[in-house]
């Protein structure tokens, strides 16, 4: 279990933010931090990894303190077993692909599990190609194996999944899915995409202006039980005849069928009812 | 007739070594000095950041004075290591060479510190969070990324000591083979009105400085630029 409390004055472009958070993470789970850009999410991140220093507050992992204001104990970023992956990979640019793994994994490192890391992550191929030649995935697949090189306790990921088109994230996202159910590390990921967060993690934080808003399963948090099957939109009557009514919605028209007993008025508005599951809307196109 | 052979060589390899000297040591100083400019938050910094630009406003005869003061044996510091090392600094090629690092300081760190500073700060972050030490991160990661920057901290000091004259003046004097580096003795064959020997010497520091430059513009880096105006 880590405990993490949190509290830091951010300067921002908008003035001044209080980040105050105060949120645990259970072993071997797959968290994420969920919220808008300037939310404070990326500082949040780099205060538990001890890049950046928090004001007032508490991290705890295993009992072990990384950070306590009162206490005065900050632990350096390097003892505290956590990895980064972030968002721009920031792989080293004068090291190749393997020598960039085999400098995160320290002086003593153990060739078995970095051998195996490598080919789990399909990087034979790549291992002595320079950063710069790897397209934006591999770069990203490289962060990744660089960062679990490092036998963390804590992997932590900003945004890891961003500029990558739909195939490599799929394919980082499976890697990522693997590696956490082989190892059992835990995680605390970054992001502002629900189906990545609905994907990946366990556990979500909502998190914006610097406030927990709410945390729970990503089903939980982005309200998925009381999900609607039942649409509702606003349109106005432009025409009519004996069976049916022609709508306007958004600078679009539509077609619906009409219980002729009634004399509808053209110019008035009326809320549509749609099933999700049945809808049909018939469009006749832009006007 | 002039000819090469005529030419006094001991003032231009008294240059050369001390340039090459001064520049060894300016880059085992200016390199931590140089990080720390760029990573410090400490509140001494806007100081040392202004002493370290010193040298590019002062007359180097401003420099040489206070480094002569200094040095002097009937000065408290002079005589102090004139009675303990057994070291006279005036006069000498030592006192030369710690001259000409003090004056030759911005141009060694200020393209330092900017190439520090022009590297992603998620380099330096990385490699802490590896539990690498300073020394591993600055050795391993951060110099050989910055090699643009470094070269140009080198060319430049090098190439600065090649035509410094005021500071060498006040303290080194032009003592033959001990401290008279090329711009004094080009400046002594003017006085005896000596003008070929004058000529020759002008000539070949002319010619290798503006090779030294020449290579700099084509193949160095953007980051010296802003130190040279």
């Amino acid at each position: 279990m880590i405990d993490i409390t949190l509290q830091k004055s951010l300067k921002s472009q908008d003035g001044t933010m209080i980040l105050d958070l105060s949120f645990q993470v259970e072993s071997g789970s797959f968290n994420a931090l969920f919220g808008p850009s300037g939310a404070g999410k990326t500082s949040t991140l780099k205060m538990i990894s001890g890049l950046l220093r928090p004001d007032t507050g508490s991290i705890q992992s295993h009992g072990d303190i990384w950070f306590d204001s009162q206490k005065k104990i900050n632990l350096a970023p390097g003892k505290r077993k956590i990895a980064y992956v972030f968002q721009d990979a920031a792989l080293f640019p004068n090291m190749s692909v393997l020598e960039n793994i085999q400098y995160a994994a320290g002086s003593d490192p153990d060739r078995a599990y970095l051998e195996n890391l490598i080919s789990s992550m399909g990087l034979e191929k790549l291992v002595n190609h320079k950063p710069d030649m790897l397209s934006g995935g591999q770069a990203k697949r490289v962060a990744l194996a660089r960062a679990l090189a490092q036998k963390p306790d804590l992997l932590l990921l900003d945004e890891p999944f961003t500029a990558l088109d739909q195939s490599a994230k799929i394919k980082l996202q499976q890697h990522l899915s693997g590696l956490h159910q082989d190892y059992g590390f835990t995680v605390i990921l970054v992001s502002h995409d629900h189906a990545e967060v609905m994907q990946l993690a366990t556990k979500a934080f909502i998190i914006e202006a610097g406030q927990l808003l709410r945390s729970g399963t990503p089903a939980e948090v982005f309200g998925l039980e009381g999900a609607s099957d039942e649409i509702t939109v606003m349109a106005q009557i432009i025409d009519h005849d004996a069976e049916s009514i022609t709508v306007m919605h958004q600078g679009r028209t539509y077609r619906l069928s009409w219980d002729a007993s009634h004399q509808p008025t053209i110019g008035s508005w009326i809320n549509i009812r749609l099933k999700t599951t049945d809808a049909q809307i018939n469009s006749l196109g832009k006007l | 007739m002039l000819s090469l052979s005529s030419v006094n060589w001991d003032p231009l390899f008294l240059t050369f070594k001390l340039a090459l000297v001064t520049t060894l040591v300016l880059l085992l100083v200016g390199i931590p000095l140089g990080y720390w400019l760029a990573y410090s938050r400490s509140r001494l910094k806007p100081l040392l950041a202004v002493l370290v630009s010193m040298p590019l406003v002062l007359p180097p005869t401003v420099i040489g004075f206070y480094l002569l003061l200094a040095f002097s044996p009937n000065n408290a510091f002079g005589a102090w290591l004139e009675q303990t090392f057994d070291l006279r600094l005036v006069f000498s090629f030592t006192g030369l060479v710690i001259a000409s690092v003090i004056y030759g300081i911005p141009f060694m760190v200020h393209p330092i510190q900017s190439g520090l500073r022009g590297l992603p700060p998620a380099y330096k972050e990385s490699a802490q969070l590896m539990g690498r030490s300073r020394f591993s991160i600055l050795t391993r990661v951060l110099l050989p990324n910055m090699k643009p920057a470094l070269l140009s901290g080198i060319v430049l000091s090098f190439a600065h000591t090649l035509g410094e004259f005021g500071v060498v003046l006040m303290i080194g004097g032009s003592i033959p083979g001990e401290t008279r580096v090329a711009s004094i003795a080009i400046y002594d064959e003017v006085e005896r009105l000596n003008f070929g020997q004058a000529h020759l010497l002008s000539l070949i520091l002319f010619a290798i400085a503006f090779v030294i430059l020449l290579w700099v513009y084509t193949r160095g880096s953007k980051n010296w630029k802003g130190v040279v105006g």
